[in-house]
């Protein structure tokens, strides 16, 4: 069951308080302190894909972000609808390549990089790429006694 | 917290401090100062990242645009970081084998002046 549901409209601006507000609840969830930043680094690098996606391509639609803390574990679902798809396969957005930074990363954000960025950072990522959209589930595993939500 | 920004040359040495989060609703304005230095000739650039408290794979991407264009110049741009949490999305991505990175200002200009 979802604890926390929150959608935001692709504003740059609101990608910083989604990941404090990931932050917060991975920390009341129960997730070490050490982890914090990874949790913190991988919503925001999930939900800035997300945004320069919608921006491209459908400004007005929201980004969903669910978080959860089932089974001893804090998960992260961030959904776009976005035609990821057409992302992947525009020429100067292509997947980066960790042996030619230089050659390959313009000054933008590139939606492969921001992935493998979260690939090493959280220890369970899948990521679902569609034509309708992306959906990035990542999750951290969490103290069975994570504070209560009182 | 917000991204602040300021410069000051010291020799051929341009330091850039950057103080706060570099993401990708601050990140433009990291990349419109780097342009604009590279674009009024100055092409050494050293980034203190001491005081940055969140870097995503966007500010990567501008730190790496930055380098792009200073080597258009035979110039360069390295960084001062000893933040661990900084550092980890560096090595995330081997982009510690493309930056110069210091553990201090001193440390970087020393370097600097060694390769003049």
């Amino acid at each position: 069951m979802a604890t926390v549901e929150l959608t935001f409209s692709a504003l740059p601006a609101h990608v910083r308080t989604a990941r404090l507000l990931a932050t917060a609840i991975a920390r009341r969830t129960g997730v070490e302190e050490s982890l914090l930043d990874e949790v913190r680094l991988a919503v925001g690098e999930a939900c800035s894909r997300a945004v320069e996606a919608h921006r491209l391509h459908c400004p007005e639609e929201p980004i969903r972000i669910e978080l959860c803390d089932d089974s001893g574990r804090f998960e992260v679902i961030v959904t776009d609808v976005a035609p990821s798809d057409e992302l992947e396969h525009t020429p100067e957005r292509a997947p980066f390549r960790l042996d030619d930074p230089l050659g390959q990363l313009p000054d933008t954000l590139v939606s492969g990089f921001g992935i493998a960025v979260i690939a090493g950072l959280a220890d369970d990522v899948e990521v679902y790429p569609s034509q309708k959209g992306m959906r990035i589930r990542m999750s951290w595993p969490a103290a069975a006694g994570g504070l209560s939500p009182v | 917290m917000d991204l602040k920004l300021d410069h000051h040359s010291e020799d051929r040495l341009t330091i850039v401090e950057v103080e706060g989060e570099i993401d990708v609703y601050t990140a433009p304005r990291l990349r419109e100062l780097l342009i604009d230095l590279v674009n009024k000739g100055n092409f050494h650039l050293l980034v203190n990242m001491e005081k940055v408290d969140f870097l995503d794979s966007t500010g990567l991407g501008v730190l790496v645009g930055g380098l792009k264009r200073v080597r258009a110049h035979d110039g360069s741009l390295e960084l001062v970081c000893t933040q661990e949490r900084i550092l980890k999305i560096f090595r995330i991505t081997g982009l510690t084998k493309v930056f110069g990175i210091y553990a201090s200002v001193e440390e970087a200009k020393e370097a600097h002046g060694r390769d003049k």
